[in-house]
């Protein structure tokens, strides 16, 4: 483990850092970033994160971390007793051979930094064949000011087993960087469910990377909801490897203030007959922004690919800005590829059939953008992520409400 | 403002960009009352359905409306709803994830009427219908006929307890059963709530069911002939042309009578 990170800590020396040039960085904040007003954690910091005692309830292991350090881990005795290992890589048996196993090099300067400075990584096994009953909730607080924080999660989903994993990411007030690795693998036939609340607070630069690698006839399905930060961004690989592999991604964000919030997707297949669904829907109200690109790449050997990427974009506000690029790299015959991009202001002939039944303006785009919302809502993991999202979406909304009728 | 119960058109004139359309409409519509307006394609008969409830796009350029005395020119869509006016669309729009009943609490509640007698409504309204009750938690108009969404309207109508109801070509891509359990529910809120309406439609199939009170028969933005029930019967032997003559033709330029054919602004070829 030492050595890795030495290794990274060297290596980042030839590391460039990324540059709006790349196609991966275009139309991204990334030259506004001055990585010298931030310094890693060098302790252990005395903060408890905030927890949400309805995503507790039901959960066969809950885990503190703040940034980037594992404070606590509880994990009930019937998950013990089924096999359920968590645990710091340090602390777990064979452990330092986890970083790096699904993810062999990291994929940007932040992956390497992530690989040098994170305090401890934290590893999720769920041994073949054991299927969880609750999920895995990780709290995953930044509290320092100009901290840049590492956290790092593995998942190790077994063949046959079935796990599903949330994790919700928060913040104090403060300036400051944090940069999540999540490195999953998904074993034979084995199902894992994976979820970010990103609640960040309003100061805080996130620069995410989530590597999910799905085996044969095994499902992966990630959901996303993008809520804070200022500047958020989260580039998801996933992974397909195995025959009948399947993936999912969905995602909902939603944009207030000067906000930018940015994501780059690979649905990569890697092997025949599998299949990979994305759908990511977005509101940008003020001056927020967002940046939605994609790629379905099929790679010679994945015949028979089933693949769908949708992005839809709603702006609340004539400042509010979206760019959406779906892109396909198709390098055999035989699949079903489809992807749909749009950015458009609330449906005018929506809003009017609302109006004219007695509703008014503002409430009209409200009940546009829950609908809108809903979908993705709908495909939440647990009820209680489905539930937070909800609540914050709305409150979201009811602020534009005020501010919109304000205007009108 | 006065308490006579009417709905007051009174030369009224509106544009689409820069095409007028109507030029100079005068109806009076009182509780209780049905009126249908007639007249062939491009005479201005939708423009003037939304016109009265305000959509964004049509400019009045002249005239006024009144409903019970209260100025509706002055007041935003959803406001004139709320004062009383329903508009039945002739396609009603799909709105992907929102339900009848979420439109209809939130109508009650900007109305100030309690949000929660509005589930017990819908459920008494989609009886009289026939409407099943597992059909209201349904995405509004999303994968319904043509039938079922007419019949959706008149539930909305039903449940808002409007004053007076404009029907945009309700008839159209109904079939002969919808239609008449439609017209059947709206004949009867004339009859049990005094619902003023005011019926656009190009067929006289619809006022075998629905009965009017006056026919008028609209052409070049204005109504040129006004009558009985009698005159539905006299377009239907004699045609548009037998009973207006000349007037039955539209001049050519009031073929752009659609908004999205506005879209090519002033003269493009200038």
């Amino acid at each position: 483990m030492c050595a890795l990170r030495a290794e990274a800590a060297e290596g980042l020396a030839d590391v460039a850092p990324p540059d709006v040039d790349e196609e991966v960085w275009r139309y991204s904040r990334i030259a506004e970033l001055d990585l010298d007003r931030f310094g890693p954690s060098a302790e252990r910091p005395a903060t408890e994160p905030p927890v949400d005692a309805a995503l507790v309830e039901g959960a066969v292991a809950t885990i503190l971390v703040c940034d980037g350090w594992v404070q606590s881990i509880q994990v009930a005795e019937s998950a013990v007793e089924a096999g359920l290992l968590i645990g710091t890589v340090a602390d777990l048996e064979g452990g330092s051979e986890f970083p790096g196993a699904v993810l062999e090099a990291p994929v940007d300067f932040f992956g390497h930094l992530n690989r040098a400075f994170c305090p401890e990584p934290l590893a999720v096994v769920v041994p073949d064949g054991v299927r969880l009953d609750g999920p895995v909730v990780v709290f995953s607080h930044v509290a320092t000011e100009g901290v840049a924080a590492f956290p790092r999660l593995l998942v190790r989903c077994g063949a046959d087993a079935a796990a599903t994993v949330v994790e919700v990411q928060t913040s104090d007030d403060v300036e400051a960087l944090v940069a999540p690795v999540l490195e999953a693998v998904v074993g034979r036939a084995g199902r894992l469910r994976h979820a970010v609340l990103q609640e960040l607070g309003p100061r805080v630069w996130q620069l995410a990377h989530q590597e999910v690698h799905v085996g044969q006839e095994a499902s992966g399905e990630l959901f996303h909801a993008g809520l804070g930060g200022d500047y958020a961004r989260t580039r998801t690989d996933c992974r397909l490897v195995g025959r009948g592999a399947e993936g999912r991604i969905t995602a909902a964000y939603f944009g207030v203030g000067s906000q930018a919030l940015d994501y780059r997707t690979f649905q990569d297949h890697a092997a025949p007959d599998t299949v990979s669904d994305l759908l990511f829907k977005g509101a940008l109200d003020d001056s927020s922004r967002s940046v939605y690109t994609g790629l379905i790449r099929v790679r010679p050997e994945a015949v028979r690919t089933r693949a769908n990427q949708t992005n839809r974009n709603i702006k609340l506000s004539p400042d509010a800005w979206a760019e959406s690029v779906p892109n396909l790299e198709i390098e055999t015959d035989d699949v079903m590829c489809s992807h749909a991009s749009t950015v458009s202001p609330v449906d005018a002939d929506q809003r009017f059939y609302l109006e004219s039944r007695g509703v008014p303006t503002a409430v009209a785009e409200r009940l546009l953008l829950e609908g809108f919302f809903e979908e993705v809502v709908e495909a939440a993991p647990v009820p209680a992520v489905g539930k937070r999202l909800r609540q914050s979406l709305r409150a979201k909304l009811d602020r534009h409400e005020v501010v919109g009728s304000g205007a009108a | 403002m006065s308490d006579e119960r009417v709905l007051r058109i009174t030369g009224l004139r509106a544009r689409v960009a820069e095409t007028e359309i109507l030029r100079g409409i005068d109806l009076e519509i009182r509780p209780g009352e049905v009126h249908a307006i007639m007249g062939p394609n491009g005479s201005g008969k939708s423009t003037l359905s939304h016109v009265l409830m305000g959509r964004p796009g049509y400019e009045v350029t002249g005239g006024s409306v009144t409903l019970d005395g209260v100025d509706l020119l002055e007041l935003a869509p959803w406001e004139r709803a709320q004062a009383g006016l329903f508009l039945c669309l002739q396609h009603p729009t799909e709105v992907p994830g929102v339900s009848l009943e979420a439109l209809l609490t939130e109508a009650a509640r900007a109305g100030g009427r309690d949000p929660d007698t509005v589930r017990q409504a819908l459920i008494t309204e989609a009886g009289r219908l026939g409407i099943d009750e597992h059909f209201l938690d349904r995405p509004l108009n999303v994968d319904l006929s043509g039938g079922e969404k007419k019949r959706n309207e008149a539930l909305q109508l039903g449940v808002l307890g409007a004053r007076y109801a404009v029907l945009d070509e309700i008839d159209s891509g109904l079939d002969v059963d919808a239609l008449a359990t439609v017209a059947r529910r709206i004949q009867e809120a004339t009859e049990e709530d005094g619902l003023g309406v005011l019926a656009i439609t190009h067929f006289a199939r619809l006022l075998e069911v629905l009965e009017p009170d006056r026919i008028h028969v609209l052409s070049r933005g204005s109504i040129q002939v006004t009558g009985g029930p009698e005159l539905a019967e006299q377009l239907e032997a004699e045609g548009y042309v037998g009973v207006l003559g000349d007037a039955a033709t539209d001049e050519p330029e009031t073929l752009v009578g659609l908004p999205h054919a506005a879209g090519f602004g002033d003269d493009p070829f200038a």
